[in-house]
C-alpha cells in the first residue's frame, strides 16, 4: 500500500498542478487572445515559442531554466536582488518550470476557442454598446468555455505527468519538490515494485478518468 | 457653429485597397429609409461598416443629425455610436436566450435615452412567444426578427441594415418584409438599408443611393432616381419606376382595385386593401409599350396618355429606353429601336402607354 512519503508526493503533485493550472489560465488568456487576434508578423514566432515545450526534451527546458533561475543566471540575480532567494530546488521554482512546460497545452485550446468565435460576435456586441473589455467578459469568455475546460484539464494533467523538468529544476526533496513521477522513479530504483505499481496504476487510472471526462463532457470542444 | 436645418447624415469616406476602392461624399436624409443599392462589390456594405465604425477609415468624416461621429480629430468607436446594426445573418449570441439577447444591448443604454422599450420591440417584431428559446432553436426568419428587435431595443438614432433578407428564402423574406414596413411606418428612426434586390428597394426605400465600383452613381428620392434614364440601364431587366398610390375604388365583380397616383389611375389585382389605403405600385420598363392612338380591342387594361420626355439607347443595340411623363409621374418604357423609329418618337410628343403588368408592393 501507499506509505507516508507516497501520500506526501501525491499531495504535492496535486498542489503543483492546481497552482500551475490557475496561473496558466490567468497568463495564458492574454497570450491566446493576442495569438488569435493579431495580424502582427510576430504571430508565427510567438506561436512557435509557446509550442516549443511540445517538441523539446524536458531536460532541455529544465537545463535552461536552471541556468536562468540559478544564482548566476539573470532571473536568479533578479530574484536574489528582490530578496526572494533562488528558485531552483524550491516549490516556487517547480511552479515556474511547470508553467513553461505546460504553457502550450493551455494556450492552444484557448486560442483555438477564440479563433472559432470569429469576428462577428465581437462586432455585434460593439453595435450593442459593449466596450471591448465588456465584450470579452460577456461574449468571448462564455463562448470559449469548452476551450477553457479543455485547457484546464490538459494543463492540469500535463503538469501531473511531468518528470524530466521536475528532476532538473526541483531535484528530489521530500515534501518540497518530490512529486509522484519522481517518487515512482525512486521506488523503481530501490526495487520497490509494489509501491511503484500502486502509484503507476493510480496515474494510469487518473489520466484515463480525466480524459474520459473531457471527451464526454466536452464532445464539441477542440481537442489537442 | 453650423446649424442643421433638416436632419441629415453627412458621410465622406475614401478607402483604397488593392482591387477595391471606396470614394463617397454623401448627404443623406436623416429620416425615412435610404437604400444603398448596388451589385456585390459595389462598396455598399463597406460604406455601411464605415458608418458603423466597424471599418476604420482614416480621414473619414461622418455626422449624423448634427452630431459628429468621426472627423480628423474624433473617432467614436462603434460601441459609442448610438446606432443599431442588423447583419445579414442575425448574429445572435448563441449562449444567450432570445430574451437575454434583446436585453444585452438595451441594458447597456442609459435609461434616460431609452425611447424604445423591450416590450415595444418584442411586439413590433412579434417575437413574444420566442423569448425563452436559444437562438439555435429558431428558424432563419425568426432569428432575423430577433436580430432586428435587438437592434431596436437600443433605441438607435440610426438603424443600419446590411442585406437583412439576403440569407433568407423567398417565403422567409415575405415573412419579414411586413415587419420592416411597420418599422418604417411606426418608428421615427432613419434607416440605411443595404440591398442588391430591386424589389426590396422598391418596397421599402424612400431614398436611394446607387453604388457602383465604390462610388455613388446617383442619390435622390426613390421615384425620381429610378426614373433617371442614365441609371435604369444599369438595372437591366429591373429597370422601372415605383409610384406612390392610393386605393381609389374596388371592383367586386372583377376583383380589381383602382389605384390612383399623381397622373392617373391603374387597375391592379385586388389584394384586399381597403379604399384610401396607400400602397406603392411598380411598373417595369419592359412591361410598358407605346402607341400613337388609344387602342381598343386589346387585353391590356391600363392605357394612359403620356408625354415623351427623352430617350436613350439601351444596352442592347436593338433596344431603346424612353422616359415619359404621365401627369406628374415619370414612367419608363423599353422599346425596340425599330418601333421607336416607326412611331417617330420625339420629346414633347403625346403617346399612349399600354401597361401590361403593374405590381402592387406593400
Amino acid at each position: 500500500m501507499l506509505g507516508d512519503t507516497d501520500l506526501a508526493a501525491i499531495a504535492l503533485t496535486l498542489k503543483l498542478a492546481i497552482v500551475t493550472t490557475v496561473l496558466l489560465l490567468f497568463f495564458g488568456t492574454p497570450i491566446a487572445w493576442w495569438l488569435a487576434r493579431t495580424r502582427s508578423a510576430w504571430k508565427g514566432a510567438v506561436g512557435a515559442v509557446v509550442a516549443l515545450p511540445i517538441v523539446l526534451p524536458p531536460t532541455v527546458i529544465g537545463f535552461y531554466l536552471l541556468v536562468m533561475l540559478g544564482p548566476q543566471g539573470p532571473v536568479g540575480q533578479l530574484t536574489q536582488a528582490l530578496g526572494l532567494g533562488v528558485l531552483p530546488f524550491t516549490f516556487a521554482g517547480l511552479v515556474v518550470a511547470s508553467v513553461f512546460y505546460s504553457l502550450p497545452f493551455v494556450v492552444q485550446p484557448i486560442q483555438n476557442a477564440f479563433e472559432a468565435i470569429g469576428e462577428r460576435p465581437l462586432e455585434a456586441a460593439a453595435t450593442l454598446r459593449a466596450s471591448p473589455l465588456d465584450t470579452f467578459f460577456s461574449v468571448v469568455l462564455p463562448l470559449a468555455r469548452p476551450g477553457y475546460l479543455t485547457a484546464s484539464v490538459l494543463g492540469f494533467a500535463h503538469t501531473v505527468g511531468e518528470f524530466g523538468v521536475v528532476l532538473m529544476i526541483g531535484g528530489n526533496i521530500p515534501d518540497r519538490t518530490r512529486v509522484v513521477s519522481v517518487q515512482i522513479y525512486d521506488h523503481v530504483e530501490a526495487l520497490e515494485y509494489a509501491q511503484a505499481h500502486w502509484l503507476s496504476a493510480g496515474m494510469v487510472a487518473f489520466s484515463f478518468v480525466v480524459l474520459l471526462l473531457l471527451y464526454t463532457l466536452n464532445p464539441t470542444g477542440r481537442r489537442v | 457653429m453650423k446649424t442643421v436645418a433638416r436632419p441629415a447624415i453627412h458621410a465622406r469616406f475614401k478607402l483604397d485597397y488593392p482591387g477595391f476602392s471606396l470614394d463617397v461624399d454623401l448627404t443623406l436624409p436623416g429620416q425615412g429609409v435610404t437604400a444603398l443599392f448596388g451589385h456585390s462589390g459595389s462598396g455598399k456594405t463597406t460604406l455601411l461598416r464605415a458608418i458603423a465604425g466597424l471599418e476604420r477609415v482614416a480621414g473619414g468624416r461622418l455626422a449624423v443629425n448634427g452630431e459628429t461621429w468621426q472627423d480628423d480629430a474624433v473617432f467614436r468607436p462603434t460601441h459609442q455610436r448610438p446606432l443599431g446594426y442588423v447583419f445579414q445573418e442575425a448574429s445572435l449570441f448563441p449562449h444567450l436566450s432570445v430574451q437575454a439577447n434583446l436585453e444585452y444591448g438595451q441594458k447597456r443604454v442609459p435609461a434616460a435615452v431609452r425611447r424604445v422599450s423591450l416590450d415595444q420591440a418584442v411586439a413590433m417584431l412579434d417575437i413574444g412567444h420566442l423569448l425563452g428559446r436559444k437562438p439555435a432553436r429558431l428558424s432563419g426568419g425568426e432569428r432575423q426578427r430577433v436580430g432586428i428587435a435587438r437592434a431596436l431595443a437600443t433605441s438607435p438614432r440610426l438603424l443600419l441594415m446590411d442585406e437583412p433578407l439576403a440569407a433568407l428564402d423567398h417565403a422567409r423574406k415575405q415573412e419579414i418584409l411586413p415587419y420592416l414596413e411597420r418599422l418604417h411606418d411606426e418608428l421615427d428612426i432613419p434607416v440605411l438599408y443595404v440591398s442588391h434586390a430591386p424589389d426590396e428597394v422598391a418596397r421599402l426605400a424612400d431614398h436611394i443611393v446607387v453604388m457602383e465600383g465604390g462610388r455613388a452613381l446617383a442619390t435622390g428620392p426613390l421615384t425620381d432616381t429610378l426614373a433617371r434614364l442614365d441609371l435604369p440601364i444599369k438595372l437591366g431587366e429591373d429597370a422601372g419606376v415605383v409610384l406612390d398610390a392610393v386605393v381609389a375604388e374596388r371592383d367586386a365583380e372583377w376583383h380589381l382595385a383602382h389605384m390612383e397616383f399623381a397622373g392617373g389611375r391603374l387597375w391592379v389585382r385586388d389584394h384586399g386593401l381597403p379604399v384610401g389605403h396607400a400602397a406603392r405600385v411598380r411598373i417595369l420598363a419592359r412591361d410598358a409599350s407605346l402607341a400613337r392612338t388609344p387602342h381598343s380591342g386589346t387585353s391590356i387594361l391600363n392605357t394612359l396618355p403620356a408625354v415623351v420626355v427623352d430617350s436613350i439607347d439601351d444596352t442592347h443595340p436593338a433596344l431603346t429606353l424612353v422616359k415619359l411623363r404621365v401627369g406628374d409621374s415619370p414612367l419608363l418604357a423599353r422599346l425596340t429601336r425599330r418601333s421607336a423609329h416607326a412611331l417617330e418618337l420625339e420629346p414633347g410628343q403625346l403617346v399612349y402607354v399600354q401597361i401590361k403588368a403593374v405590381a402592387l408592393i406593400g
